[in-house]
């Protein structure tokens, strides 16, 4: 890749986060809105983590730590959907697609690349003050070290591109089905189950709980809260890592080669 | 239901079909009628139109009202899961919370099923569609509140019935006849209570038109805190969703009533029995909130 290229889709990728930055009254409502769930959920952790000390290998400050993440991290790797994959889904549905494919760029990677600007806005945006408020507010297990914290970065960056991923064949689904917004939905409903933004993840019984730690998705929050929770010391966390960028290059591939398959199709009408 | 029906086919417009303006052209039926009667009317017609064209996509229509059941049923699994470690969550066994969780599913899931379009009000706003509906004559916040009308949220209704029915079948109450009235009582008084934030909340998009995000934390976000006991929240939490939005009426104390439970904060017995006089001050309150969102409200332009 050229100098040229990176340079390309770093500017898209600023576009992303400047597109998102744009909108502060509704990312002020956002934060609003995490921070009151955040306090929910951070309540009805203490009643559980109160009888069950060491529930799931977390103790009191540990779960709630979970609990921020999760509404620090629900935007960042798009949890609930609400990213790229709406507007993607409506350029296939219009035709757009076909203006697209004409461009100097790869499909792929630039809508990557403007999915990681705005998954870097919301980190920033929607991120900071809901765990501002909840270690205000909880005593939290916040890292004490810069590499922990750096580690941390490192696997959220992965999760927001497993994350995208899986949103990108969400979104190529519409090729054949045009209306996407099934999928769509089957799809943040998959991600609100197995990500762990229900549940921690080690609290799933059984062989539930094995399943859904291996699927993609545990790499949208669990992974990453678990690096933040120290939960992979020393060469472990390479362990971590591998997982998280597994998935990501399996699926971002597996959305290549439907990619190819997909435009293959593609019949532009005129009007 | 029938009324209505014979009351689109009156209209010129009737014979455009589903999606058609059915609704805007018969506006001479609207004429001369009180209010209230004549919103409930046109609310009606507008929902009936918008049920035709849904039916027109039924296949569509099954999956997203699946979709609805299933986002909401995530929660009770979650309810479930943590009730497989433990026995007891803030003293409450799984029927009892489950009891919580129905009625306030249910509960907020049919405000949500007749209001929750109230949420599109700020984009209306933003766009400036919202001009359309103030020149038609037809109460806005019945064309708002009937916008886009989606039967799906249906599903989300009957994951609450579920649940609640799971409840009522598992407790063990000694059942009195003013337990039994206690529950359609507190099922349409929590609804009126979700419906009056909803309107609330439209009528707050006036003025924050971006932030409709906020709404959300108090319906949706009041929706799951009540599906907890409220012995697992913070005082001034409970004291917060009691006295100054008054979600507590909704489904937990006329509910702790029914299973004999002890109120929080220290409240007397009589407040199990206030969730109607709440929710008809909420709609007053709510009622009054958006004339003045609608009279503030000044138009983009083109």
């Amino acid at each position: 890749m050229g100098v040229r290229t990176v340079r390309l889709y770093a500017v898209v990728a600023a576009g992303g986060f400047r597109r998102h930055a744009t909108y502060r009254t509704a990312t002020a409502a956002g934060v609003f809105t995490n921070t009151v769930f955040g306090f929910i959920l951070a309540y009805t952790y203490v009643a559980l983590w109160d009888e069950r000390p060491q529930l799931g290998g977390y103790d009191m400050s540990q779960a709630l730590s979970y609990v921020w993440l999760g509404q620090a991290l629900l935007m960042t790797c798009s949890m609930m959907g609400g990213g790229f994959e709406d507007e993607l889904i409506e350029r296939i549905r219009t035709g757009d697609i076909a203006v697209d494919l004409y461009r100097p760029a790869d499909l792929q990677l630039w809508w990557l690349a403007g999915d990681l600007g705005r998954a870097a806005f919301h980190l920033l945006g929607r991120g900071i003050v809901p765990m501002l408020v909840g270690s205000l507010a909880f005593d939290l297990a916040l890292p004490s070290s810069p590499g922990v914290w750096l580690a941390f970065l490192v696997s959220v960056a992965l999760g927001v591109v497993v994350s995208f991923a899986i949103r990108y064949l969400v979104a190529l689904s519409a090729f054949w089905l045009l209306d996407g917004a099934g999928t769509a939905q089957m799809a943040w409903l998959a991600a609100m189950f197995f990500s762990g933004m229900l549940l921690p993840l080690t609290l799933f019984p059984g062989v539930l709980g094995d399943v859904a730690r291996a699927l993609p998705w545990s790499s949208l929050l669990q992974v990453p809260a678990d690096v933040f929770l120290g939960k992979y010391p020393g060469w472990e966390l390479g362990k971590a890592y591998a997982f998280q960028a597994g998935w990501a290059l399996a699926l971002l591939l597996v959305g290549r080669m439907v990619q190819s398959v997909a435009t293959r199709r593609v019949v532009v009408q005129g009007g | 239901m029938a009324d209505s029906t014979t009351g689109v086919a009156e209209g010129p417009g009737a014979a455009e079909g589903p999606g058609g303006r059915a609704a805007d052209r018969s506006g001479v039926v609207f004429a001369e009628r009180p209010g209230l009667v004549e919103g409930v009317r046109a609310y009606g017609l507008i929902v009936m139109m918008w049920l035709r064209s849904t039916m027109a996509y039924r296949a569509s229509f099954v999956m997203t009202a699946f979709g609805n059941f299933a986002a909401t049923a995530f929660d009770f699994v979650a309810i479930l899961l943590m009730f497989s470690h433990v026995d007891e969550l803030g003293g409450y066994t799984l029927p009892e919370v489950a009891l919580l969780y129905g009625v306030s599913g249910t509960a907020f899931g049919l405000a949500d099923l007749v209001l929750g379009s109230m949420d599109r009000l700020g984009q209306r706003v933003r766009d400036g569609t919202l001009d359309t509906l103030l020149v038609r004559p037809v109460p806005v916040l019945a064309q708002v509140a009937a916008d886009r009308f989606a039967l799906r949220r249906l599903g989300r209704v009957l994951q609450g019935v579920l649940v609640l029915g799971y409840a009522l079948v598992t407790l063990d109450i000694a059942w009195t006849p003013l337990k039994v009235a206690m529950v359609p009582m507190m099922l349409l008084s929590g609804a009126a209570i979700f419906g009056a934030l909803f309107v609330a909340g439209g009528a707050f998009q006036f003025v924050a038109q971006d932030a409709a995000q906020v709404q959300n934390s108090f319906t949706y976000g009041g929706n799951t805190l009540l599906q907890y006991p409220p012995s697992v929240f913070a005082k001034d939490l409970v004291r917060g969703v009691t006295f100054v939005v008054p979600l507590a009426f909704a489904n937990w104390l006329p509910a702790l009533y029914v299973l004999g439970r002890e109120y929080p904060l220290g409240l007397p017995d009589w407040v199990a029995f206030l969730p109607p006089v709440v929710a008809a001050l909420c709609w007053l309150l709510a009622g009054l909130a958006w004339r003045s969102g609608l009279r503030a409200y000044r138009s983009t332009g083109s």
